[in-house]
């Protein structure tokens, strides 16, 4: 771990500042993903800046009947809400599905959803990762790739995005809110967040350097069957090796994403209208642009089954 | 005390302490954060410094340059120990590649430097600014790859009959190939050291668990006297034979806190374990069977490869297919190949843990192709003699006992012998078993025991407790022979000042060392007697008192005010060669496959286990249910994954490295027959903690296969493995 100063920001703008002034500068949330990672120097950030103090920490409902998640809300707090629970269960679900209680009670809705790869290599600095140091190659291809992406990779990474969360949240279409150094705000929505690897695997999202998530914002309820089936090799406490998000009205209509399969979340809104026709025809679109490694292959399959149990499921 | 003939009647056979179930007696320094482990010894080595270990970034090849500039003059570097300054060393016996490598490198994450500095942090970033230049040359990484140049290994095949000839001829066969990842022991603790000069003396608090060996390849990879060096490790964080041996953190401590002029800490990080020290290696085992129509087993091969490094030894995972089943023909032996992964070595079980997920497959897909039941398949095949020496009998082998009261405790009759048949719901559920057969191992084992005028009895012995609960059953033991409560003795272990031990392994320390401190209890019964002056035969050890005659004498007052001590320890002589000694078990499981997605869910296990006297049934149901969730481990999801390019383990974490969780750990039930063994030892026990996972992972399997009519001959049964296999979603 290299040295870093840290320090504690006042309001989100002055945090968003704080970075942008400090080349290398990085917030701090829970720290359950930045911190291991910075033990392994695959980050290292000079300087850190805590964000746990802004109060970012509720949830509201918002003017048209969503509901507006406060970036910093825990993993076990977003879960456990009783609006989550009744209005958005697939995410409720989602998160539950996900690491282990002691780090859901630390990890936050941004931090989540900015968590990095699990790719093997990434985490091992004698490897050459385009991830982790741009330009030096990929280990992974032609490595040990049964954990990784399907679909939407590319020649410099085929990595992961390991979040459940972020399924599920694309799944209900959340919009992700910012601040700058300059005290102005957007919204991404989160299709637009997560980005595909191309030639720049290092850059995974569409923050620009210095931009604080503030919050993450759900619409109204669509309510249907909401269902999150994550599909792993151990009983808990495993990254997927696929899942699928779902919410299935009563008439057959619906929306599926898949975790574990691409860079980012994957949904593609044109194969949702294959629902009534089942799972063969709603993964034939999803991927149909799947060029998989042999190591990883049987996640095609996988995700059709996982797809076909979860719409029985969802049909009761 | 020699142990050449069976074991008559002793004060063991008293039963009042041993036999009973009973609670750790260092449980409450456990559970209480009192327990020292090894980097945790804060006050015994002032001034101490930490090391930081860096490994060798590629497998195989030499290092070209390495810059130190930089990371010396980083804040708090004291010192930095390579191979160029860590003066000659030697390699210990028991190690195959040197644990301070460069500029030759042998494995991935072989140690080539260690960075001291004032706090841990600043020796990790210190590390981390050291820059080695490596010219790597090419390795052998794929076991199957080499696998047509590996050797027949020094023990030579067990050839029995003319194999090939009733093979052909048999009517019912069978001829598989299986094959068994690598694996790591991936044991809470890591490996760790503090290591501590006085002038030439050496001291080394560490987690081992084998004191002896420790300091017999420590001294002899420092070329100094064996007797100047101390090895304390009396808590152990798991080991599971990874801390069999001197690995690196000990070394590289000794020799940094030798360059440094001050005691150094080393402690192992977890990315850099899973490459740097020992792991289970691969094997690839073909199995052939034949078989009369009845089920009578006429020809039974079982080969198996692995690979090591030079100077590694061999997996012997065909080693029980020796003595498991009768058959009359039979080929059996080991081969080994050469690779330049990292050390391949004991891990829990070493042979039959690999061996019985094969053989005992085999036999599962063997009574199918019979229209037997599996049970009644492995009883047809029984035997009560060496298969090899029909004048070799079994001290004991109560094998058909354990499967026909597991069959019966499980429900095995219930069990629809067609696969494919049973749902619940989502899932697809299957019943399998399996045999459980290891070895019971003879080793020496010594003691010293003393009495004080309070009463109290001590017992010292290197032995080490790795989780297992050695504290206690020696414990049991000692107050049994002396004829007092738990509460007045005392244990201490770990400590190469105390007489050695059997150690740790291969399941022999609760047998072996108990029976060490049975031999050195009978010698102080002997001091006591004597001291009072009456025949030792005639005295008994009860209450707290000697009784001989009409005389009653408080323990305490025969002590007196010098106390009484005694050493001694076990011997053996030559009964294992007369019989053959193992141990005994049938596992049976209930599994359950996800019909859309193929994860697997293990429901219910049960153990029955015949492994002679059970000391302490509380620690040995411990220890086989840790054993059994093990298994599950191996059958579903333990895998070094191979980078057979550049030769080394990937998911070399515990994020990555996936073992057993509670949920994946269902109803685990643990039957022990009522027996003894006299022909063992005086204790009249038997190892137990590796039987609970020998056979577990066969028994997975064949539940896999009962649930949905298919096999999966490679482990892990993982999921992509038999996906387009599974019936078509409806
Ligand atoms: C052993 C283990 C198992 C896990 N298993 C799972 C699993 O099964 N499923 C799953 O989904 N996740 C899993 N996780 C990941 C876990 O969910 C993430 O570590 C966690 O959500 C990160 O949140 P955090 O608040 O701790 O983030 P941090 O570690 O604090 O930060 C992560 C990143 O986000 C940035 N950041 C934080 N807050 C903001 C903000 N407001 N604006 C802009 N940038 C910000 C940081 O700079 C950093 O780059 C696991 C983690 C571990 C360690
Ligand atoms: S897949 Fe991506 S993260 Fe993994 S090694 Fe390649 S570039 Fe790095």
């Amino acid at each position: 771990m290299r040295p870093f100063t840290y320090e504690r920001a006042d309001s989100p703008a002055a945090a968003a500042a704080a970075v942008e002034r400090r080349p290398g500068a990085k917030f701090i949330a829970g720290g359950t993903n930045l911190l291991d990672l910075m033990k392994l120097e695959i980050e290292t950030p000079a300087h850190l800046i805590d964000v746990n103090g802004l109060k970012l920490d509720t949830l509201e409902a918002t003017p048209d009947g969503g509901l507006r998640i406060g970036a910093l809300v825990r993993n076990t707090d977003l879960a456990a809400d009783p609006r989550v629970r009744r209005d958005y269960g697939v995410l409720s679900r989602a998160l539950l599905a996900g690491a282990s209680g002691q780090l859901r009670n630390k990890a936050t809705t941004a931090g989540n959803l900015l968590q990095r790869t699990r790719c093997p290599y990434f985490y091992d600095t004698n490897q050459p990762c385009n991830k982790r140091q741009p330009g030096s190659g990929c280990a992974a291809i032609g490595g040990y790739s049964r954990q990784l992406a399907v679909v939407g990779s590319s020649e410099a990474c085929i990595a992961t995005h390991p979040s459940d969360m972020a399924v599920a949240m694309r799944a209900l279409d959340a919009t992700v809110e910012t601040v700058r150094a300059d005290g102005t705000t957007r919204t991404i929505p989160i299709a637009e967040f997560h980005r595909l690897p191309g030639d720049t695997p290092h850059i995974e999202t569409a923050l620009v350097p210095g931009e604080l998530i503030t919050a993450v914002t759900l619409p109204k309820p669509v309510g249907g069957t909401h269902v999150y089936r994550k599909v792993r090799d151990r009983a808990s406490y495993a990254f997927a090796l696929v899942s699928v998000a779902a919410v299935v009205q009563r008439d057959g209509s619906g929306r599926v994403a898949v975790g574990g399969v691409a860079h980012k979340p994957w949904r593609v809104e044109a194969a949702e209208a294959e629902i009534p026709r089942g799972a063969k025809a709603v993964t034939a679109g999803l991927l149909a642009d799947a060029k998989p490694t042999h190591d990883n292959a049987f996640k095609l399959t996988l995700v059709e089954r996982t797809l076909a149990s979860v719409l029985a499921e969802a049909k009761g | 005390m020699k142990f050449d003939t069976p074991a008559t009647t002793n004060p063991i056979d008293q039963l009042k302490v041993v036999g009973k179930p009973t609670d750790r007696i260092d449980g409450p320094l456990k559970t209480t954060g009192k327990a020292t482990y090894a980097y945790e010894w804060h006050n015994v080595a002032p001034n101490v410094a930490y090391g930081w270990v860096i490994g060798s970034g590629i497998a195989k090849g030499r290092i070209a340059s390495m810059d130190l500039e930089a990371a010396r003059k980083a804040p708090g570097v004291v010192a930095i120990v390579t191979a160029e300054n860590a003066g000659s060393l030697d390699k210990g016996k028991r190690n195959a590649a040197t644990l301070l490598g460069g500029p030759e490198i042998e494995h991935y994450q072989q140690a080539v430097a260690l960075v001291v500095a004032e706090t841990f942090e600043q020796a990790r970033t210190a590390a981390g600014l050291v820059r080695i230049d490596y010219t790597p040359a090419d390795g052998a990484y794929d076991l199957a790859a080499v696998k047509d140049k590996a050797e027949k290994t020094k023990d030579g095949d067990s050839v029995v009959g003319d194999f090939a000839g009733a093979f052909a001829a048999a009517p019912v066969k069978l001829d598989e190939t299986y094959t068994t990842p690598d694996e790591s022991h991936a044991m809470m603790e890591p490996h760790a050291t503090i290591a501590a000069w006085e002038g030439d003396r050496l001291t080394v608090w560490t987690s081992n668990q084998m004191i002896d060996w420790m300091v017999t390849d420590l001294s002899a990879t420092l070329k100094m006297p064996k007797d100047k060096v101390r090895v304390i490790s009396p808590f152990i964080g798991g080991g599971f034979g990874g801390k069999l041996f001197l690995r690196a953190d000990a070394l590289l401590a000794a020799l940094g806190a030798r360059e440094a002029g001050r005691p150094v800490k080393v402690g192992l990080s977890r990315p850099l374990m899973m490459n740097n020290t020992t792991h289970r290696p691969a094997t690839i085992q073909r199995v052939r069977i034949g078989a009369m129509p009845d089920g009578t087993i006429t020809a039974i091969a079982h080969e198996s490869w692995s690979g090591n490094l030079p100077g590694g030894s061999e997996e012997t995972a065909s080693d029980q297919t020796r003595l498991l089943y009768a058959g009359a023909n039979r080929l059996i032996g080991n081969r080994i190949a050469t690779l330049d992964l990292p050390e391949g070595n004991a891990m829990r079980a070493p042979g039959e843990a690999s061996g019985m997920m094969a053989l005992e497959v085999a036999m599962d897909e063997m009574a199918e192709r019979l229209g037997m039941d599996p049970v009644e398949f492995r009883i047809r095949n029984d035997t009560q003699t060496d298969p090899a020496d029909p004048n070799r009998p079994f001290s004991q082998r109560q094998l058909v006992q354990c499967l026909r009261l597991g069959a019966e405790r499980f429900g095995w009759a219930k069990r629809n012998p067609k696969p494919g048949q049973v749902r619940d719901g989502r899932w697809l559920v299957g019943l399998g078993m399996a045999s459980a057969f290891r070895n019971n191992l003879l080793t020496k084992s010594a003691a010293r025991v003393r009495l004080d005028q309070r009463g109290i009895v001590t017992v010292e012995t290197d032995m080490t407790d790795i989780g297992t609960g050695s504290y206690t059953i020696i414990a049991q033991t000692a107050a049994e022979m002396m004829g007092v409560g738990l509460d007045k003795v005392a244990v201490r272990l770990g400590d190469s000042s105390f007489p050695v031990s059997a150690g740790s392994g291969g399941q022999w320390g609760a047998n072996n060392a108990t029976a060490g401190v049975y031999a050195a209890c009978v010698k102080l019964r002997e001091a006591v007697a004597q001291k009072l002056g009456v025949n030792s035969a005639d005295a008994r050890f009860e209450d707290g008192q000697v009784v001989a005659g009409n005389r009653r004498v408080p323990l305490a007052e025969a002590a007196g005010a010098d106390g009484l001590s005694a050493e001694d320890g076990i011997e053996y002589g030559d009964l294992d060669k007369k019989y053959q000694q193992s141990t005994f078990g049938a596992h049976y499981v209930e599994a359950a496959v996800d019909a859309a997605t193929g994860e697997i869910r293990v429901r219910r296990m049960l153990a029955v286990c015949a492994a002679g006297r059970i000391l302490n049934p509380k620690s040995a149901r411990s220890q086989v249910i840790g054993a059994m969730t093990m298994g599950v481990g191996a059958a579903l999801m333990e895998e070094l994954a191979l980078d057979k390019r550049t030769g080394f383990f990937v998911n070399h974490d515990l994020a990555g490295y996936e073992v057993p969780v509670h949920a994946d750990i269902p109803h685990q039930e643990v039957i022990f027959l009522d027996e003894t063994d006299p022909i063992s030892s005086p204790m009249k026990a038997k190892g137990v903690g590796e039987l609970g996972l020998c056979g577990v992972g066969a028994a997975v399997a064949n539940a896999v296969h009962n649930a949905t009519g298919l096999r999966v001959r490679d482990y892990p049964i993982t999921l992509d493995k038999f996906l387009d296999r599974l019936p078509a979603m409806g």
